[in-house]
Formats: C-alpha cells, structure tokens, sequence
C-alpha cells in the first residue's frame, strides 16, 4: 500500500508549488507596476494576467484547504504561528485582487494602480516573512503553537521577504518579456536583468544562512554522503542563472521566463531537502500531523481524478489567451 | 481593556467577513445561472438583445465574482488562524468536503472565467457558452459543498472520534448528505436565485420607470418577475421544510427564533414582542393562539418545547435569532407580494407600465440580500453555542490567541472591507445605473467593433497588429 501520507504531504507541496509559481509571476507584474512607465504599458502588463489571476489563487485556497484536510494539526499549529504575516496577505490579497476589476470601473485608476502595486508587494513580502518564520522553527507543545505573537519577525525572515519580493518580481519581468510587444519589452528585459541579479544574490545569502538555523538543515545538506545527493542543487542553480542571463543577452522570449521557474522549482526542493520529513519544522513530522486514513483516502480519490482534468483545462485556458497579449483587447 | 475578550473577538471577525461574503456568492450563483440562460437564448433565437442583457450583466458578474474570491480566501484561512482547535478537531471531515469544493468548483469557475469574460472572440461562440456553463456549474457545485460541511456542523451524523480527540468520518455518505443538508442547499440555491432576480428586476424597473420601451430592460424585468411568481412560493414551502428539519434536530433554535420559553401543548405563534433571556420570557407578545403548535407539528395541540427544558448555558441568543427569522420571512413575504402583482399585472398587459409596481421592484432590489443575510444569522447564532451542535462548544473551537491580536486583525478587516467593498458597491450601483443599450458592448471593446466591420483605418491597424505578432 502506497503511504497515504507522504503522498499527501507530495500532493500538498505540489500546490503550494503551483501557487508560487502562477500567482508569482502576476505578483511579480504588481511589484513592477509603479516602475512601468505610461498607462498604456500598465493596461497591458495588467490585461497579459487579467484572464488567469484568478485560477492561479486557488492554488493558495488548494494549498491551505488541503492542509487543513490532510494534516489538520499542521494548519492548526501553522497559522496560528503565522497570524500577523498571514492577515497581513490576506488584506493585501483582497487589494489587489478587486483592482483587476475596479481600475476599469474607477473615475481615476491611479487609486487602483496604487491598490495593485502595494498589495501585491505587501502579499509578496508576507509569503516570504512566513516562509522564513517556517525555516527558522515553530515553538510547538500539545497539538498548539506555544510561541508568542512576534516570533515570526526575525531578520532572515525580513531577508525570505525582501528574497521573495525580487524572485516575484523576475518572475514577472520575464512574463512580460514573453507576453509584450518591443516597447514594453525592451523595459521589461531591464528589468528581468536588475531583479534577475538582485534574486540571485539574495538567494545565495539564504542559502547559507538556512543550513546555521538549525543542525539539522547543517547535516541534511553537509554531512557525508548526503552531500552527494544536495550538491547538484545549488550547481544547477548557478546553471539556471547562466541561461538566465544568456536569454537576456541574446533577447530570447521565453527562455529567460523558463529559467526564473526552473530556479523557483530548485530553491523549493532545496526547501523540502532541509524540511523533510517534517512539515512544521522542526516539532511535527507528516506523519504525526496526517489526518485519519479515512480522510486522506476519501480527498485522494477526488484529487486522482481531478488533478490532471484541472491542469488540462487550465493548460487550456492559457492557451486561449496564449502569445503576445493584444493592446486592442482585454479590459478598457 | 478588557471589555472583549479573544473569543467575542474572534466570534465578531467571523460574523464580519462570512456577512460580507455570503453577499457575493449569493449573487454570483444566481447571476451564473441568468448568464447562461441569457446566452442560451441568445444562441437558440439569435436576437441580439439577449447578447446585449448578457454583456450588461457579465461585468457586474465580474466585479461580483472578483470581490467574492478575495473575501473567500479570507475564510478559508480563518479557520486556521482564530479557530485552531475546531481546525485541527473538525479538519479530518470538514476539510475534505472543502478539498472537494476547491478541486470539484473553484477551479471549474477560475479555469473558466478568463475565457467567459475576455474570451467570445478567440473560442467562438460555442465554445464560449460552453464557458459559460463551466462557470454556472462551479457555482452551484460550490455551494453543494460548503452548504454539505456546514451542514455537517449543525447536524452532525457519520462520524466517530479518534484517540487524539478527532473527528473522523466512518460513514462519507452519512457525512455529506446529514439531515439538514437537503433542505439547506435547496433553500439556499432558492434564494441566491431570488435574490439575483430581485437585483436584476430592479435595474429593469429602474430603467423603465424613464424608458418604458427600453427592450433590455423589459427582458429584464419580466424575466425576474417569472422567477419571483414561480420561485417564491417554492422557497416558502422549502423554508417551511426546512424549520420542520431544524425542529426535528435542533429544537432550541426553533424554540428561539419563535420566542418559546414555556414547553406547551398548543403553543401560540408569537408575531412580534420581545424575547427577555434573563426573565425567561417573551414580553409584548402579540400572539395568535395554537397557531405556532399547528405550524411545528401540523397539529393544534401539538408540544413544541421551550428554552425553558434546556440548561441556560445551551441557550441560543433568542432576541437576535427572534428579530432575524421575522426579517427573513418578513422579506419572503414581500417577494410573495411582489411576484403575485407581477401575474396581475402581466394578465392584463400591463407589466412595463404598471408604475407602482415598477416603483415596488426597484424597492425590492436589495431585498434578497437582507432575506439571505438575516437567515444566516438565524441559522450560524441558532448553532451556539457550538461549533458542531452538540459536540464541540464555541469557547472550546477557538485558538490559543491573545485579544490583542484578534482585535487588530478585527479593526484592520472592518477598515479594509469597508473601503474595498463599500468602492465595489459604489462601481456596482454605477454600472446598474447604465442604461441598456442594444448593442451593449462586451468587457473586451476594443474586438467587437472590429467584428462588427469597420472603417478601414481600423482595420488596418488590427493588421499591423496581426503582422507584429509573428516575430
């Protein structure tokens, strides 16, 4: 019998992967929002993600949603722990969200604009301040967070949330790459290059900082042989940095956008490396936070058959709106 | 100051962002639905003036939609945050119904959406309506779900409890389809279908009180006054099934909300008065005799208990249940009315001229919203004071926070729905303010008057735009 809750716990990381990767790049245009330079190149940077944003976000409900089914004690101890960053994503998720609709509808959009760019910020760098809340360990005894309100706030968590606020922001300077005709374009490669290096740079700095957290990230990642297996991580890092920047040299269309979502599948099974198997590091494993067989069985039948109907539709409606997005049409 | 502590807090920010969310949704499935029933008979008869209703109607879906996934997402988060302990209790079967939602709906609408609103022009028109359909049924599947997992909180059946103090489900079926579900998810889909059609008559009435030969706005109301003749009565004898099942499973709601204190055979129905908790009973009372025992038990002499057979500490708020019910089928009897004129008034050809009808439609506009928002409350308050009736008490579902933090997130969420929503309301009641024209144009302007063959000028821009794709 396959274990259940490992499968989960796969299934749970797969979402959640999903959900960075999407709502990453459309986060990613919000950050770079108050950079662009005329309304125009704003319409158009906001109607190339108008169509999807919202499928993307349900990733973010599929990731929470499925937690709390699968290892509802995880979701318990998780979010109370992350309290004030994760209210703080959720109001700057509601600003962002309504500006797709409300900047058409508005006398003035610069509110909206506005409403955009610092929600999508604010989101962005909340995610990253909870992620780096999560590396650095939550206090746990008897099924409940028994740390106080302020843990969360540490300086490698402000660092994941600046990290995180560059790694969106090249996510989204290579979707417009992809996505924009030459008078965007030509910005949006400028700005892939500066966010491009920026991530790098950060990444690098959270890399070595993850491991001295906690001996036991030192000994996943240092001790010998095991080291044999993470090594190819952060080589294949560097090697995504080198396509990275030679699609932006050679003002390729879509490879500088695969090499940002290569580095992101990376830096995130870096993170499983160090988490495993733990799922609230470092106080509760998968398998002493999985729900009862019963749960896990009857939400793995529906996700089977769901799964690849979901990804298929969605592949779809991408396809639909595929190549680059038209200035004529979308929203006005 | 101590003057709430973390659980009333906690309560009060959930009764907060579920009151404004249940609005959105509520008015998306019943818009869902109009939507593809406007494109069916557009498709199906080929007049343009259905496209023109659909178009109307589609960017008001869209700014609904989007509020109700962004205060959505808020929800599903909650229950983590400020209700740790129901989470990690209940999650085992309250969260895979939620997974279900997620997997079976929210993603069928989101996959949808984008080609519903900017898509007629690139899919074609079947394909389109095919959308449309998508976006309905994730709708309905999604209230099919929530309704099943709140249901399950109120009367719950199926389940058994773990040695960590879990529930966990024996019995999936039992757990979806517990004894109140039928009954809820009718009553529910029944009023988010009133609901939108009282919102839709009223735009109509409010166009034809200035345009009484305005086509979309003929369509429109006479549309809604067949759901509000047809789907009105339906919703009274579901709402009464439905209070027969509450009694049946949770007698101390039903005691609440008609004001019973007193256990009695041949129990009055209580009009109006004033349910006094302290003094056990309800004081004012204008009442008609046997009445209530006959509407409980179908039978004059009926026993219907009172709150006075349970322990205080069980107790339901009874004035807040008391005053919410009545408003509720205060408003449903309104839509009676309302929909009985409409019958009248189109026997005799006169249902676009008929002006005080027309002026009782506009006033009845928001009328679903207030009918749906003050059943909920009947319903959610009628649970306490559990979470799962009967089984987990509320004090005992909540986390392990301190006042402070449920009081900053509490002021900050009041702040923020209030300037976002109370924005979205203003952009709404704007574009319902729009008359409808018959060549309503669709969200996405710049394509249609391309369809539509156009000057040259254009055309040939639309090529240059073309030729600038291929490089």
């Amino acid at each position: 019998m396959p274990d259940l809750a490992f499968t989960w716990a796969g299934l749970i990381a797969f979402a959640v992967l999903a959900y960075v990767l999407f709502d990453g790049f459309d986060l990613g245009i919000g950050i770079l929002f108050p950079f662009l330079d005329t309304d125009e190149a704003r319409d158009l940077a906001m109607n190339s993600v108008a169509p999807v944003w919202d499928g993307n976000e349900t990733w973010l409900v599929l990731g929470g949603g499925g937690l709390m089914a699968a290892f509802p004690v995880a979701y318990a101890i998780v979010l109370t722990a992350l309290y004030a960053p994760l209210t703080a994503m959720l109001l700057a998720l509601i600003f962002r969200g309504v500006a797709f609709e409300f900047r058409w509808r508005a006398a003035r959009k610069r509110p909206w604009d506005w409403a955009f760019a610092g929600g999508s910020m604010v989101a962005t760098f909340a995610q990253g301040v909870a992620l780096g809340a999560l590396v650095a360990g939550i206090a746990v005894s008897d099924r409940a967070y028994v740390g106080g309100w302020w843990d969360w706030l540490t300086p490698f968590s402000l660092l994941t949330g600046v990290a995180l606020l560059a790694g969106y922001a090249l996510l989204g300077a290579t979707w417009l790459v992809m996505k924009t005709h030459p008078a965007l374009q030509h910005q949006a490669y400028r700005f892939a290059f500066v966010t491009g290096l920026g991530t790098f740079a950060l990444v690098g700095v959270v890399s070595l900082w993850t491991p001295l957290m906690n001996p036991q990230y030192m000994a996943r990642w240092f001790a010998w042989p095991a080291i044999l297996y993470t090594a190819p991580v952060p080589l294949l890092v560097a090697g995504c940095a080198g396509v990275l920047f030679e699609g932006l040299a050679r003002r390729r269309e879509a490879t500088p956008f695969m090499a940002a979502l290569a580095l992101f599948v990376l830096c995130y099974i870096g993170l499983g490396i160090s988490f495993y198997p733990y799922i609230v590091p470092t106080s509760v494993t998968i398998w002493s936070a999985a729900a009862p067989e019963s749960s896990l069985r009857f939400l793995l039948v529906g996700a089977g058959i769901l799964m690849p109907l979901i990804l298929a539709y969605t592949a779809w409606s991408y396809w639909v709106f595929r190549g680059k997005t038209d200035p004529a049409s979308g929203y006005h | 100051m101590e003057l709430f502590d973390a659980l009333t807090l906690a309560r009060l920010q959930f009764a907060f962002t579920v009151s404004f969310h249940i609005v959105f949704p509520a008015f998306t499935i019943g818009l869902a639905s109009y939507l593809a029933v406007l494109e069916g008979l557009w498709l199906a008869t080929g007049r343009a003036v259905f496209l023109a209703v659909f178009n109307y109607w589609k960017k008001i879906f869209a700014l609904t939609f989007g509020m109700g996934v962004v205060s959505g997402i808020t929800m599903s988060y909650q229950f983590g945050t400020n209700w740790s302990v129901f989470a990690d209790k209940t999650g085992p079967v309250v969260g895979p119904l939620m997974g279900y939602e997620v997997l079976t709906a929210f993603f069928l609408e989101a996959g949808f959406l984008g080609v519903m609103l900017f898509g007629m022009q690139r899919v074609g028109r079947g394909l389109h309506f095919f959308a449309t359909l998508m976006v309905a049924a994730g709708t309905l599947i999604s209230a099919f779900w929530i309704l099943s997992a709140n249901s399950w909180m109120q009367t719950p059946a199926g389940h058994a409890v773990n040695a960590v103090g879990q529930f966990t489900a024996a019995d999936w079926w039992a757990v979806i389809f517990n004894p109140s579900f039928p009954y809820r998810l009718v009553h529910m889909v029944l009023a988010a279908y009133l609901t939108t059609a009282f919102a839709v008559g009223a735009v109509g009435a409010f166009h034809l009180l200035r345009d009484g030969g305005n086509e979309g706005a003929r369509i429109m109301f006479s549309m809604a006054m067949w759901m509000a003749a047809l789907v009105a009565p339906v919703q009274v004898l579901a709402g009464d099934m439905h209070g027969l099942n509450t009694l049946a499973h949770q007698p101390a709601k039903i005691a609440a909300m008609e004001g019973h204190f007193e256990t009695r055979s041949g129990q009055p129905l209580v009009l109006l008065g004033w349910p006094d908790m302290a003094a056990a009973t309800t004081r004012y009372a204008i009442e008609v005799p046997r009445l209530g025992s006959l509407i409980l038990t179908h039978d004059w002499n009926g026993e219907v208990r009172g709150l006075k057979s349970w322990q205080r500490q069980d107790w339901p708020n009874a004035p807040l249940l008391f005053f919410s019910f009545r408003l509720m089928v205060g408003m449903g009897m309104l839509m009676l009315l309302t929909g009985a004129w409409s019958l009248w008034s189109r026997w005799r050809q006169r249902l676009y001229d008929g002006r005080w009808l027309l002026r009782l439609g506009v006033l009845m506009g928001p009328s679903g919203f207030v009918a749906v928002l003050a059943g909920w409350i009947t319903t959610e308050a009628g649970r306490q004071p559990y979470t799962v009736y009967g089984l987990l008490r509320t004090a005992q579902s909540v986390s392990p926070i301190d006042a402070q933090a449920v009081a900053g997130s509490l002021v900050a969420f009041i702040v923020v729905y209030f300037t976002v929503f109370g924005a979205g309301l203003l952009y709404i009641v704007r574009l319902m303010a729009h008359t409808p024209r018959v060549d309503e144009p669709d969200i996405d302007a710049g394509l249609p008057l391309r369809a539509a063959g156009i000057t040259p000028a254009l055309e040939l821009a639309a090529q240059d735009g073309a030729s600038g794709r291929g490089d």
